[in-house]
């Protein structure tokens, strides 16, 4: 390991390990600087690209933890960026574990992006898929419990999907290296490992996860999901699978599918993963168009897409915070109570829909412009009415039906409509600030991206007409059809129902057919067994009485003691407590060992 | 600050209305007539005037009516349908 560097993701657990022990009025002054240290650090590493922290593991393995080159420089810097405006955003949560699962989460993002060979990836990997189940369980709303274990199976298997991938790959050619696959060359392990990282961007068929999920997690919880599982996918997809023809299509029908369900739901932030979903299509697409111009509007989309989606997601979670309400059927005309917070919303929803001077008109279009320049049409024509449906949804129908329309509040929660504390207001307004920089000032972003020879201009008259065009008819459009947009009480099916409804035939499996097994093996096992084991057990109960209690009582009464403190203080019965505490040791150890 | 501006507009929705058609009108020549369609990516694009408003315009009908074909269809359903 080179003595200068110093890996983002260690600041921030050593930072998540330290946050116990300080206390006010020094917390929240503590709780800005870790994020914004990891920030500096990244933006040190990236004058420095090349391969660092390469460490060999139990004599055979070569870890690279630090690959740093024009792909990981931009995704590492906007979620560390995306990490500080999640902390201030948080910054009024009392409860320190929610900040440690934040942060523990967030390294497990930078360090699948600095990884270099597989396991360090998968290390990483599960550390987001754990660090993130516990955003949602520290939700005490009803369902977040559900909803996370539902979470955390799925990309439980998710990541054994990769897992067999990646070792199947290093059985055939002995290659742990995270690198671009051949298209040409495909076998069984490069469509396991497609699958297992698609599964995290929630490429369909294994999406369900995201809106099921982002939608029961805490306020704060939910904004820092919204930035870096999907994200992180799009990077390790863009390193690895950068030209796959099938993610064209698998992007399209991504961005489209996202659409309509996000037109029928009721529910603000399941709406708002379901454009995500919608969102990370383009980018899905980016990256099978494959060409430079592609991946670097992949990189550009993804990091507007941070800036804007955690605006949305932020100004979602004040709306929550103050009322309690994540229905469209349960608010409505709150522009009164919260005009703050629909200023940011709007902000978020105008940058979303690619509106000139913020972030998506000038990443969004890039990914539509590398798809008619690869000729591929029906890609180009398709994302561009995607871009109608993202305005439609995100830019019109969101704000409409929180902020304006008919007034569907009860009295109460009109009553504790308000606008949010100071942290989030300052939040949100950085992320406004950062949309309406990257649309501004395009050097921002464009010098940023991994391919620095490719130019692209967005600021055409001809692009400039093009987007006026789609704004001004779907504006239009939905003047005339906003009745038919409206909340109805529902929720949508989707493909979790497989899962969720194959759960409940599993349980009357075992409720019915299995049990009855057990019964009858019960009755015959009385009848038969039973009397020889008693012989037998009579003849050991002498043995055990005067010989062996003799020497164990002794050491057993020792272990019981024992036994008693750690249960008071470790297992409280509380299973997620208890995996929290074992997934930290063991992450703790592994850490330990391989850095130590 | 916001809520009054808000409401000033409110109170002069017909105007703003108006005064956004007026807009959209003059956008629409504009584009049809003063901007260079050499950048276009297709034919169509340069050859049919005013091509993205006819394409967004019939984007958002098939969006809007498909989603409520497609949840009418049994998609959309009660809220506590996994509550058993």
């Amino acid at each position: 390991m080179t003595t200068s560097f110093i890996h983002p993701a260690l600041i921030l657990l050593c930072g998540a390990l330290i946050l116990p022990f300080i206390k006010e009025p020094f917390r929240k002054l503590y709780l800005c600087s870790v994020p914004i240290l990891t920030f500096l650090d990244v933006i040190y590493l990236s004058w420095h690209p090349g391969i660092h922290g390469v460490v060999t593991f139990m004599g055979d393995w070569t870890l690279t933890f630090g690959r740093v080159d024009g792909l990981s420089m931009v995704f590492g810097f906007i979620m560390a960026l995306m990490a500080i405006i999640g902390t201030v955003y948080g910054l009024h949560v009392k409860d320190n574990l929610q900040h440690i699962a934040s942060w523990f989460y967030v390294s497990g993002s930078l360090g699948v992006i600095y990884c270099g060979d597989y396991l360090v990836l998968f290390l990483f990997w599960e550390m987001m898929a754990f660090a993130s189940t516990f955003l949602i369980w520290f939700n005490k709303d009803e369902g977040a419990l559900a909803a996370g274990y539902r979470y955390l199976l799925v990309h439980t298997f998710g990541g054994v999907v990769l897992l067999l991938g990646f070792v199947l790959r290093y059985q055939a050619t002995g290659d742990l290296s995270f690198v671009q696959l051949d298209e040409q060359n495909t076998q069984l392990y490069t469509w396991l490992i497609m699958a297992g990282l698609m599964l995290n961007a929630a490429v369909p068929p294994l999406h369900s996860w995201l809106p099921d999920a982002y939608s029961k997690a805490t306020v704060t919880g939910a904004v820092f999901m919204c930035a870096f599982t999907t994200k992180t996918a799009i990077y390790t997809l863009a390193r690895a699978f950068a030209g796959f023809d099938i993610l064209i299509v698998l992007g399209v029908v991504m961005a489209i599918y996202g659409i309509v369900y996000a037109m029928m739901e009721n529910d603000i932030r399941k709406l708002l993963g379901w454009e995500i979903v919608s969102q990370v299509g383009y980018m899905v697409a980016g990256v099978g168009i494959g060409t430079a111009l592609a991946i670097n509007g992949t990189c550009a989309h993804a990091f507007a897409h941070i800036l804007y989606k955690g605006l949305l997601f932020m100004a979602a979670g004040a709306i929550i915070h103050a009322t309690g309400k994540s229905k469209f059927t349960e608010l409505g005309g709150l522009y009164k109570k919260m005009p703050a917070t629909l200023f940011f919303m709007v902000i978020g929803g105008i940058s979303v829909s690619a509106f000139p001077f913020f972030s998506g008109f000038v990443s969004k279009s890039m990914i539509i412009s590398a798809g008619f320049e690869a000729h591929l049409l029906f890609a180009g024509f398709l994302l561009t009415a995607v871009s109608v449906g993202t305005f439609l949804v995100a830019g019109l129908r969101l704000p409409y039906l929180i902020f304006f329309g008919e007034n569907r509040c009860s009295e109460e929660t009109w009553a504790k409509a308000e606008d949010p504390p100071w942290n989030m207001h300052a939040a949100m307004a950085a992320a406004s600030f950062l949309c309406l920089l990257l649309g501004s000032y395009t050097p921002f972003l464009y010098n940023m991206l991994p391919y620095a020879d490719v130019s692209y201009h967005p600021y055409g008259g001809y692009h400039l007409s093009e987007t006026l065009q789609i704004l001004a008819f779907t504006g239009l459009a939905f003047i005339f059809l906003k009745d038919k947009l409206g909340p109805r009480a529902s929720i949508s099916l989707d493909l979790d129902w497989f899962y969720r409804m194959g759960g409940r035939g599993f349980l009357w499996l075992a409720k019915n057919p299995i049990q009855w097994l057990d019964n009858v093996w019960g009755v015959a096992y009385r009848v038969v067994g039973l009397y020889s084991l008693m012989t037998t057990a009579r003849f050991w109960s002498w043995f055990d009485w005067h010989a062996i209690d003799g020497v164990v009582d002794g050491s057993a009464r020792c272990i019981k003691a024992i036994g008693r403190r750690v249960t008071i203080v470790l297992q409280r019965g509380q299973i997620q407590q208890t995996i929290y505490i074992s997934v930290t040791f063991a992450a703790l150890l592994l850490m330990s060992y391989v850095w130590l | 600050m916001i809520i009054n501006f808000i409401d000033f507009l409110k109170e002069r929705l017909q105007s703003v209305k108006i005064g956004f058609y007026i807009a959209v009108a003059v956008m629409v020549v504009w584009s049809i007539v003063g901007v260079d369609t050499h950048h276009a990516h297709t034919w169509m694009e340069a050859h049919i005037p005013g091509f993205w408003s006819i394409f967004s315009l019939l984007s958002c009908a098939v969006f809007i009516y498909f989603a409520r074909w497609f949840g009418s269809s049994g998609i959309m359903t009660r809220e506590d349908y996994y509550d058993n």
